[in-house]
């Protein structure tokens, strides 16, 4: 596994703290700022302050910056090269401010930077967000069963109503297809909503199954039922855990890649507080 | 007493007792009487691996044969219990393989099994000959290889609705030609096809074969020549039930083939139907006691079709594409019906696009006097429907309703389903088993408080108002085994006040509900013989304030204290100095007995 080598970009300039990855020289040099790439490991610093200032990309943006970034960084440097100054500031502040692991998107959305040396940047793959498919997006849940609302000292205040909405209903005891992002996901489905996890409580097996057979088998029956759950498992290099992510609830590639960025960006955890 | 039979008539008369119940009763009779059960004991039934350490198992029972294990909770089944959280089988084949070569049978359910397990197995048990693997995941076909070889007197290989890695569909071929005991072969989870030529071979020189379920993979047309290797076959798993075009010449050597097995009873696997292909089964439907449509998209005329010739079925798993009048139709033959589960095909759509309600499980609950167990998806209940099920069908032993909507109501009156539910506690004296859905209160658990004296397994999703109805259920159910509860408002009070309930149980489950960190300790604390597991995959929950509401609680009692093996995200709640927490709890306690 190539190790991760930290582009940090600075008042415009990109600096690189690499020994060796000519390809990234590349990157850098050639546009990079058409690209927009993702973080998996949550190098970047999700909580902090400033880099929530910068929304989805405008795609120039080289100076919305997470300057905080540098305190998480991993270094390929030679002995010697430059190491990061620690933030404290920031750890501080972070707790009181911010969730710790904000498993739903903050209003800024995606956090910038992180290119891996060999590994083709997200970026590569997709061509930028539109911001208000990506707010809007609140329909995926994936690894979350909706919490109750109750208040957390360290909750954003967005959090609440985030979950509120993809809890199914929960007190209103009608059925709400009150989710904008929902029906985006759903696509050609509008009457289907955020999935829960674990609810309806079949099986995956079952599901699967399903999922495959209806494929085969489309116009066999009145009342064709639409897609149902497809699960595949996800493996993140470095992160300890492996994900299961239902397909079905994603219709485009950026949506399931924010998804995934979500579920993997509370692996960050360590690496914060161990420092 | 003791002394008036000798330990080897002693011996003998425990031989006939099988029941792990009744084993387990035997031996708190008398230490005389626990020492000679425990020497001769050969079955052992662990329903949480983590309850005991395998060397406590194995120094009690140095005589076992067969030994059941089950591992994550049941919840896992639905992704809720994330993955790397345990129930890994090894240490206890590891330990097995040094002091219990003669172990014949393993089965265990929702379990990690890896390669190198199953080839510890292979090579640890000279007598191997039943291996059954529910939902287990970790290994791969290349494990399955090591069993083939291995197993001279493998009997049963059951790898139901499991996950595994298939690598290669030659797994099969490592079976020896000199292997011939096989009775029971379960691959239906299987993704890839397995080598047909060497199955069919098998299948050929294994007599004693009863049940082969075959996997989505097999052709529809190799289907014939496979059966006519064991026509004495009991129990069958189609594979694929289709073709791209319907071809004549298939369907009658299907009919041939099918014609061919007097024995056949059971059915099942039926993935991708075509209907012009079910006549095949007509000769065999009268002498059929279970029936799995469950993966079969076909429309209700031809599932009735089928149905309407099967007089005898026990049991009968099918879509909800039956609909209302196809069970009707099941309550006006089947008479003998003593299982009964309903799936949705589609459990993500709202609409209501299938024309399956409450009264299909009215009817049947009217005509199908037998009916025991039932397992029912629908998208509208009435509390008048429940009343008719619970007085028509006082017999019940297994009631699991899913209104696919949370929180729906009485359809009709639009209150709470809570005196529905209420009625069916109260009617059904054996009730083992109960999953609720809907809108309730704390009412229908008042009334599961109050009637539900046999009811082991309790499943609640999305219901009640307040730790009462925690309280009812852990206060009132005096059979209580396992709970588990998702997105209830369920605190901390019904859960600490009601603590020693928790030591009679095997397990009880909470997530998404209201359940603080402190009281999480405060329990663990308290109570040495509890392991209280926080799962939360957001960081450490010491890293906020004690009363937030932790993500997953999992609470079992266990003689082997915490386990070793839990990951990142699993937090026990053992701690040295429980003295000073005892006042704490004093206070709570008369706290809640003030309300």
């Amino acid at each position: 596994m190539s190790p991760a080598v930290v582009v940090t970009e600075e008042e415009g300039r990109s600096k690189l703290v690499s020994a060796s990855s000519p390809s990234l020289d590349c990157f850098s040099q050639n546009g990079v700022v058409d690209l927009k790439e993702r973080n998996y490991l949550g190098l970047s610093d999700c909580s902090s302050v400033d880099s929530c200032d910068s929304t989805l990309p405008s795609l120039c943006d080289e100076k919305k910056v997470n300057l905080n970034l540098k305190a998480t960084e991993l270094r390929l440097g030679l002995p010697g090269s430059q190491s990061p100054e620690r933030d404290l500031d920031f750890y501080s502040t972070k707790l009181d401010e911010k969730p710790l692991f904000p498993l739903l998107p903050a209003k800024d959305g995606i956090q910038k930077t992180v290119v891996s040396g060999n590994k083709r940047g997200f970026a590569d793959t997709v061509d930028g967000f539109s911001q208000g498919k990506f707010n809007g997006n609140t329909g995926i849940n994936v690894m979350l069963s909706p919490r109750p609302v109750v208040a957390h000292p360290n909750t954003v205040k967005e959090m609440p109503s985030k979950v509120l909405q993809e809890r199914p209903c929960a007190a209103r005891g009608t059925t709400g297809h009150n989710h904008a992002g929902a029906a985006s996901i759903a696509g050609s489905q509008p009457a289907s909503k955020a999935q829960v996890v674990g609810w309806p409580p079949i099986r995956s097996f079952r599901k699967n199954s399903m999922a495959t057979a209806s494929k085969n088998n489309n116009d066999e029956v009145d009342g064709k039922p639409g897609p149902t759950a497809l699960f595949v498992k996800v493996s993140m290099d470095g992160a300890p855990y492996l994900r299961k992510v239902d397909l079905r609830t994603y219709t485009t590639y950026q949506e399931l890649s924010s998804a995934l960025e979500k579920m993997f960006s509370c692996f960050t955890l360590g690496e914060q507080l161990l420092f | 007493m003791e002394h008036t039979f000798p330990q080897k008539v002693l011996e003998h008369l425990f031989s006939f007792i099988d029941s792990n119940k009744d084993r387990n009763a035997i031996s708190l009779v008398s230490k005389s009487w626990y020492e000679i059960e425990r020497r001769c004991r050969k079955k052992i039934f662990i329903g949480n691996c983590y309850a005991v350490s395998p060397t406590t198992v194995i120094k009690r029972f140095p005589e076992l044969r067969s030994i059941t294990l089950k591992g994550k909770p049941h919840f896992a089944d639905f992704n809720l219990v994330p993955d790397g959280w345990g129930g890994y089988v090894h240490s206890w084949i590891e330990a097995m393989a040094v002091n219990i070569p003669l172990l014949e049978e393993i089965r265990l359910k929702r379990m990690v099994v890896t390669d190198e397990s199953l080839e510890l197995i292979a090579k640890s048990f000279k007598n191997f000959k039943v291996l059954v693997l529910i939902s287990c995941e970790g290994f791969s076909t290349d494990g399955l290889e090591t069993i083939a070889s291995n197993c001279r007197n493998l009997e049963e290989l059951n790898l139901q609705e499991s996950d595994v890695d298939d690598l290669s569909g030659d797994w099969i071929c490592y079976f020896p030609d000199s292997y011939t005991s096989l009775v029971s072969l379960n691959i239906s989870c299987l993704n890839n096809e397995v080598n047909l030529s060497a199955l069919e071979g098998l299948l050929g020189r294994c007599p004693n074969l009863q049940t082969l379920c075959l996997n989505h993979a097999v052709p529809l047309d190799q289907l014939p020549s496979l059966l006519s290797r064991c026509p004495q076959l009991v129990e069958l798993g189609t594979g694929v039930y289709s073709t791209e075009e319907m071809r004549p010449e298939v369907l009658s050597s299907l009919i041939t083939a099918f014609s061919g097995c007097k024995q056949l009873k059971s059915l099942s696997g039926f993935w991708n139907v075509l209907p012009s292909y079910l006549p095949a089964v007509y000769p065999i439907c009268p002498r059929l006691t279970s029936l799995n449509l469950s993966y079969a998209i076909i429309q209700s005329s031809d599932i009735v079709k089928l149905i309407g010739q099967c007089p005898n079925l026990l049991r009968l798993w099918v879509l909800d594409y039956i609909e209302d009048v196809g069970l009707e139709a099941v309550a006006a033959s089947c008479k003998d019906l003593q299982e009964l589960r309903v799936f949705p095909s589609d459990p993500s759509c709202l609409e209501p696009n299938i024309a399956l309600t409450e009264r299909g499980l009215v009817s049947v609950s009217k005509g199908c006097p037998k009916l025991q167990s039932v397992l029912y998806f629908c998208r509208q209940m009435s509390n008048a429907a429940l009343d008719a099920i619970a007085q028509n069908r006082p017999n019940l032993t297994r009631f699991r309703l899913c209104i696919l909507e949370p929180h729906t109501p009485d359809y009709l009156t639009l209150q709470p389903l809570d005196s529905g539910f209420g009625a069916i506690v109260e009617h059904c004296k054996d009730l083992q088993r109960l999953s609720l859905s809907g809108l309730l209160t704390d009412r229908v658990f008042e009334h599961i408080g109050t009637h539900a004296k046999k009811l082991e397994m309790l499943s609640v999703a999305f219901a009640g108002d307040s730790d009462l109805g925690l309280h009812y259920v852990l206060s009132g159910c005096e059979n209580l085994r396992k709970l588990e509860i998702r997105d209830c408002p369920f605190g901390d009070e019904a859960l600490l006040v009601n603590a020693a309930k928790l030591e009679t149980m095997r397990s009880l489950w909470m997530s998404s509900c209201s359940v603080s960190f402190g009281a999480c300790k405060l329990l663990g604390q308290k109570m040495p013989r509890l392991n209280v597991e926080v799962i939360d995959e957001s960081g450490p929950p010491d890293s906020r304030p004690d009363n937030c509401p932790v993500e997953k609680l999992y609470i079992y009692r266990s003689i082997a204290g915490p386990r070793l093996d839990m990951p990142g995200f699993v937090w026990t709640m053992k701690d040295d100095s429980s003295r000073r927490l005892e006042l704490d709890v004093a206070g709570v306690e008369a706290q809640f007995r003030n309300l």
